[in-house]
Order: structure tokens, then sequence, then C-alpha cells
């Protein structure tokens, strides 16, 4: 069943509100009893708060940590997380030859000084244009810039952990990182590729990302609760997450000469977008199943968004075209990473299919028990706006990890 | 190695179509004309007020949407007509084109207008000027295009629906290279057999005064404002900076095999692409340029060609010191004592730097230097910078028979995406 072209997966780096690592993360999930949530600081929303991190664990040099906003730290930590993870940390040549795929949105603006340019305008300012650009050019940080740039998560990686082989940045939302984990997958397949760094991180805790999904009215106000819970919520159905995802993909006959333990295998990835009424949305889901052979899985590791409609869709999609399959809306535990979703689900099916453990429900209303251990865990995204994604996991034969 | 198949047995790629916007103008037609009649499209800024700004030029396209729409809209309209001027000249469908959607644009934001409006919107919440204000408007008004134009993916959604694209649209940037990946990712996807066809556009429509302020305190733009036409000076001793400029730029690109199925005419080969990124610094390269070197090589290999085979060379050039320095050097590396002579010029001397967009728009211009056998000029070239030995194609254009391009890009964050693109093979 194995070929030497199989895409393996064999290394992860994991940074959410329930910890850093593969194992604080995966225990917090085996013995999930509630989230790690934040209902303050930006209430009347929740977030899920990145935990306290020492990032020169990861990122050596003050000087680096300094050149970044906080979700390309995030990113660029969770990255050398998932390097050493794969024994590839460090390593010259692998990382010289490495190709990576970073999923991204945009980085964070200075609240101060938006705020001071919206201060002057609401004072009365002669002229806006002009107030604008006064304040942006005394009030903005030089480097700034840099660390707001989708690209140069990717960019600081090359820098921090010199993976240089290639470097491409995707963005769009969960889309991104559906399209950077196919695609990466893809060129491994074809022998474009040997091995890579996929993933993508998120920092919500910033009011400009919650504006932008507040401004489509996506953002819960309610009490927390579970993400299949929220229909009748007030407000929207998101309720978001900080954290990084980064995953090694690599050939199977590549991992095994270099002796790397090999967490699982990825299947078949397939992705769509198009229009997001209820039946197109359907007509989508019903055929990225047959092509990646979802409903032949043991459990649905679900990366759903939480917002209403598109979760409404999904709720559907589950009980009539995967009926009997178990589902876990890992949303529950981690809240809504956006470009880091897709990884993020990829990244527990194949942790739960390398130690042989379930996950537990993490929402006894919708989800039911799994009988056994999983040998095969479908991963589903439909991305709050766009786009749609599924992944087959399987538990990699011989595996070692 | 058959007519099909290229020295790596994979799918010989066919460019079948073509499209770009640039400040010069809309098409094929007029941008070429302009540009080999050595026609600088940079001038004084209008769309906004310039007042404390250190650069108040730039290339922008003021002739596609209305100002007060933004950048979303501008670049949205750009690769719209780009990608529909491409699909035109391919004959396919331009409703149901039936292959994947490669975009490169640039990160998308709120504007200052919508934020504004948000907060005094807000204002009726009592608080201070700021993010709770702007989040209590979000919160109890209605803002669809708003939210709309705040995500990453609404650009190439609005793509595929128009022209009927396939599959998840990928939205990429890799900086200053970004349009070159985006033809790059088309490349892979035809060679991995996953498609026939693909389109790949780059788009940048976003020159702001943020954009304009963020650029200035990297001091990576000229500030020759007297003359905004003679601004940007690739390879010039008194060159200071690049130019911000915005455009689009558009490929239709097929296996050749199924491009000779269907008739179509092949306009020419899209025969490698190459990357290397570079770990020393988030705006400066390596000294040694190892990581453009590396790239150039790449594409070179990739494309099964040796250097001999290139007549002439698409510039990256962008008008800064230290790119056309670094370019200069990295290229005499990869080409030793023959880089005297094969001619290289920029058509950043004219266009400015268009950023995202930049290595698609370049692309098609090296198409088109290959079809017409014209090369077009480096423009501004009075004061030549002693250090780079190179023929710029100096001030007009030349006549010229050219087999084989290769277009450089090189970016912010270390990306470096290298093209080759040949004449169609006799």
């Amino acid at each position: 069943m194995t070929a030497p072209n199989d895409v393996v997966i064999t290394g992860i780096g994991l940074l959410t509100s329930l910890g850093e690592g593969v194992e604080a993360n995966w225990a917090a999930l085996r013995d999930f009893t509630a989230p790690v949530i934040d209902s303050e600081r930006f209430a009347p929303y929740t977030v899920h708060p990145l935990p306290e991190v020492d990032w020169s664990q990861q990122i050596a040099k003050r000087g680096d940590q300094r050149q970044m906003e906080a979700w390309q730290r995030i990113g660029t930590y969770s990255a050398g997380l998932a390097l050493e993870d794969a024994g590839i940390k460090g390593n010259e040549a692998l990382c010289a030859s490495m190709d990576m795929i970073v999923a991204a949105g945009g980085g964070e603006r200075d609240v101060d000084v938006d705020t001071m340019i919206l201060k002057r305008i609401a004072d009365g300012a002669s002229d806006i244009g002009v107030a604008i650009n006064e304040v942006l050019t005394t009030e903005l940080r030089p480097t700034l810039f840099l660390a707001q740039l989708s690209n140069l998560l990717a960019g600081n990686i090359s820098i921090v952990h010199k993976v240089t082989g290639s470097s491409r940045t995707f963005m769009g939302e969960e889309g991104a990182g559906i399209s950077a984990i196919l695609t990466a997958a893809a060129r491994i397949r074809s022998g474009q590729s040997t091995h890579a760094l996929v993933g993508g991180a998120y920092n919500t805790e910033h009011p400009d990302m919650l504006l932008s999904y507040e401004l489509g009215h996506h953002l819960m106000r309610d009490a927390w609760r579970p993400v299949w819970q929220r229909g009748q919520a007030a407000g929207g159905g998101i309720v978001t997450g900080s954290g990084g995802v980064f995953l090694v993909l690599e050939r199977r006959d590549h991992a095994i000469e270099r002796g790397a333990k090999i967490y699982a295998s990825l299947g078949t990835v397939a992705a769509d977008l198009g229009p997001t009424g209820a039946q197109e949305t359907r007509e989508r889901l019903d055929r990225l199943a047959a092509e990646t052979g979802l409903g032949e899985t043991d459990i649905v590791f679900s990366a759903v968004s939480g917002a209403d409609g598109r979760t409404a869709d999904e709720k559907v999609f589950l009980t009539e075209s995967l009926a009997g399959i178990p589902v876990r809306g890992l949303t529950t535990a981690t809240g809504n990473l956006s470009e880091a979703q897709f990884p993020l689900a990829v990244a527990l099916a194949a942790l739960s299919l390398s130690t042989g453990e379930k996950l537990p429900v993490l929402d006894p209303d919708f989800e039911t028990e799994a009988d056994t251990a999983p040998s095969s865990i479908g991963v589903l995204a439909i991305g709050f706006n766009a786009a749609e994604g599924m992944a087959v996991v399987r538990k990699a034969e011989g595996a070692t990890a | 190695m058959t007519r099909f198949t290229d020295h790596a047995g994979r799918p010989v790629i066919a460019i079948t179509g073509a499209g770009v916007v640039s400040s010069l103008g809309s098409g094929k037609d007029e941008n070429w004309a302009q540009l080999t009649a050595g026609q600088s499209g940079i001038h004084r800024i209008t769309r906004f007020a310039t007042d404390h700004l250190r650069t108040t030029i730039a290339g922008t396209v003021d002739f596609m949407s209305p100002p007060e729409a933004g950048s979303v809209a501008l670049s949205y309209a750009m690769a719209e007509f780009a990608v529909l001027e491409a699909i035109a000249e391919s004959g396919l469908s331009q409703s149901d084109f039936g292959g994947p959607l490669f975009l490169a644009a640039p990160p998308v934001e709120l504007e200052w207008w919508q934020r504004i409006a948000l907060d005094a919107d807000g204002a009726t919440s009592g608080g201070e000027p700021g993010y709770q204000r702007l989040l209590h408007a979000a919160r109890t008004g209605s803002h669809p295009a708003f939210f709309q134009s705040a995500q990453f993916g609404t650009i190439a959604s609005r793509l595929q629906q128009r022209i009927g694209t396939r599959g998840l649209p990928i939205t990429l940037s890799t900086a200053c290279a970004s349009g070159a990946t985006a033809i790059q990712l088309g490349v892979e996807a035809i060679r991995r057999g996953e498609a026939e066809r693909v389109v790949s556009v780059g788009t940048d429509g976003s020159v702001t005064s943020e954009a304009l302020v963020r650029f200035s305190l990297l001091s990576a733009l000229s500030t020759q404002n007297e003359i905004p036409e003679k601004a940007s000076k690739p390879f010039s001793k008194d060159r200071d900076g690049f130019v911000m400029a915005e455009s689009a730029g558009a490929l239709v690109m097929e296996s050749l095999e199924s491009a000779t199925a269907r008739g179509a005419t092949v306009l020419g080969i899209l025969e490698g692409c190459g990357e290397c990124a570079d770990d020393f610094h988030r705006t400066r390269s390596k000294p040694d340029g190892s990581p453009a070197i590396a790239a150039v090589r790449a594409a070179l290999d990739d494309a099964g060609v040796s250097t001999g085979d290139v007549g002439y060379i698409n510039a990256h050039g962008t008008s800064t010191p230290e790119n056309d320095k670094m370019e200069s050097m990295s290229l005499s590396t990869v080409f030793g004592e023959a880089m005297r002579s094969i001619p290289i010029s920029s058509n950043k001397s004219m266009i400015g730097h268009t950023l995202t967009a930049a290595g698609a728009i370049e692309a098609v211009f090296s198409l088109l230097t290959i079809r017409t056998g014209t090369l077009p000029p480096t423009i501004n070239h009075v004061n030549p910078d002693p250090a780079i030995e190179l023929d710029v194609v100096p001030n007009t254009k030349r006549a010229a028979t050219v087999g084989r391009v290769l277009s450089n890009s090189f970016g912010f964050g270390g990306q470096n995406t290298c093209l080759v693109i040949a004449a169609e093979p006799a």
C-alpha cells in the first residue's frame, strides 16, 4: 500500500492556547474538559489566548524577536518546533534544500498610531489626508512594515531557521492553509520536492484582527459554548484563537533514508471554492468527499469555523453524507486559528494516529464516542467566508513515532 | 524529449495568451508602443494628499476604477482586465476558463477612509476615537463591502466567479517576486499533470499614502520628485530608490500538447523557473549574492539551457542602490565575461516598480521582446554607474532577434525567483 513517493508527516510544531509542543497540546486535548479562554480583554468577544512563551527557545536572537510582530513570532516559533521535532533543525543541508509554504494573513497595525490619527480627525482636522500623512510620517516605526508584511513570516523563518530551498506565502484565510498543504503534498508526490515546511500562524489578540471578522458580524458575543452550539448565540458563531501550526511533510523514502520518525501518511488532499449557498456548498463537499475518500475514514477532525451559515451547512453534510462517522470539532478546544486551521486539524490527526489514542468527545450534544482508536482520519475545513478543503490522514505502516 | 516534453520528460509549457495594464495604458499594444518608445508612466500623485511625504511621485493607474473605490477594487479591476485580455488572445472561454487560477495580490487591510467612516459611525457609542468605536460600528452597522475588502481571498474569489476558473484559487505573496511565483505555480501544476491550462496573474493597485510612508521609512523610494519621469534610473550612478507603481500582468499557459491539439497560436514557451530564499536580512541581500545567483542558475537548469542560450535579460532593475549593484554582480558571476555582451534592460525605468505585479508584467514584456524582436530600453541612463558594466540598452530601444529571455524578480524577505521564456520552437 505504500509507495516511495508517499507523503508522510515527520514533524509537528504546535503553539496554541492549550500549550506549547505536541505533548502539551495532545495531553490537553486527550483530557479535554474546557478550553483556555479570555472573555475580558476584548469583551464582548472571547478569545483563546496564547500561553506564556519563552521566545528565545526557538528565536535565539533578541534582535530577531524585535523585528517581528506577534503573529510572525508565533509562526517562526512553531516552525522551529516542527523542525526540531523532525530532527531537521540546525541541519544546514536539509534546511537549505527544504521547501516552504506559509499560509499568512497580514500583520498587526500600530494601535496607538491609528488611534492618534482617528482622534486628530474626530477633533476636526481641516484636511484629513494631510493629517494622516503628518501622523504616519512622524509616528510610524520604521521597521513595523516588515513586521506586518505577509511574506515576512516566511522571511523570518528563512533568517532564523535557515530554511531556504524555496519560500512561498499563500494568503486567503482558511483557504490559504488548505492550499499550502495541498500544494506541498502535490509537489512531493510528483517529485518536485522531497521535504517541505508547511503551516501558518495567527494572532487574534489585536483589535484589528477582530475587526475584520466583526465587519461581517461573525464574532460570538455570548458566553463561550462549543463550536457546534452557536447558532442561537448573540452575534456570529466565531470565537478566534491565537496559535501557530507547522508540519514537516516529506517523501516516504526521504524520511526513511534519514531515519526520521513518521507520524502518519497524508493521503489525497482536495479543495474547492465557489458560491456559498447551501446547495452549491453541499455539492462541492460531496464531490470532495468522494475524491478524498473521507467517507471511508474512522473519524473526522473538523477545523469547523463556527460561522453561522457555513457551520449549519457543515452539520448537514456531516449528518447526511458522513452519517455514522464520529466527528470532532477541534475549534471548540483551540478557537479559530484562521490560516492555521487546516494545518492544525492535519497535525492533530497525525498525533491521534501515531499515539494510537482517541480524541475524546469535545461536545457531547453533537459528537459521538468513537469505538476504537482510528487507523484513518478525515480532515475537513470549511472556510468561514469561502473555500473548502479535505484530506485523509492514515496510520503510518510501521510507524515509529 | 519529444515535441511535447522537455529535457526532463515533463510537459512543455506553451504561453497562449498575455495581458497587461500599467500606468502606460491598458492592453499589450498600447503598453508596448509606449514602452519601446521610452515613454515613462511615472507622474506626480494626485490620488491623495502628498503633504509631508518624502516621495510625491508614482506610477499610479488612474483610469481603471474611481479613486475612492480603493486598492482592492483597483487591484481587482486591473487583474480582470489583464486576465480577460490574456484569455481572449488564447481563444479560450472568458466565462468558463476551466483551469486553476494563481493570483499574486498585495496584502489587504481596511483603508483609512473606511476606518474614518467606521470611527464616525461608532461615535454614538460615546467612547473615545479608536478601535472600540470601530468595533462598535462594525457590530451595530452593516458593512458588507468593507468586510469583503479586508478578506485576503476576495480578489481571487471574484476573479474565479468572473472567468470560471476551477478548484481553490491560490492567492500568494512573495513580495516583489510574487508575479513570477504565480507563473511558477502555474507551470508546476501543468507539469504535475493537474491541469492542461492555467491562468497566472499578478496585480498591484496599492499606492496609498501609508504604503509610501512605509517604504520611505525603509529608505527604499526615490525622492527625486522634481521631474517624475526621470526619477527611476536603474543602473545609473545617481539612482536613489525605486518609484512605486501599479499594474497587472497575466499569462494563459497550457501544455504544448493541449495547445497544439486545439489549434491555438503558441506565443512562446515558459521553459523554466528557479528560486532560492535568502536567509541574510529582511531587506538586504546576502553580500556574496549567492541566493540570487542560485535562483538564476536554478531557472537555467530547470529550463535545461546554459548561459550561452540567453539572448536578453529582463532585469529586476529597481533603481535602488542595493538591488542594481547586487543584480549586476550576481549576473556577472553566473554569466562571466559574456555578461558584457548580453543586453539587459529594466522596464521599471518607465513603469516603476509594480511590486506584487512586477514579475508577471515583466514576463509579458519578455514575451513581447521575443515576439517583436525589439529590446525595450532602460531610460534615464545618463550617468552610468561605473561599477556596473552592463549593456543596459540605454535610453532607446534596439532591434534584436531574441530566442530566449531570463526575467529576474528579487524581493524583500529574501525572495528570489527567475523565469526563462523562449520563442516557440520552429
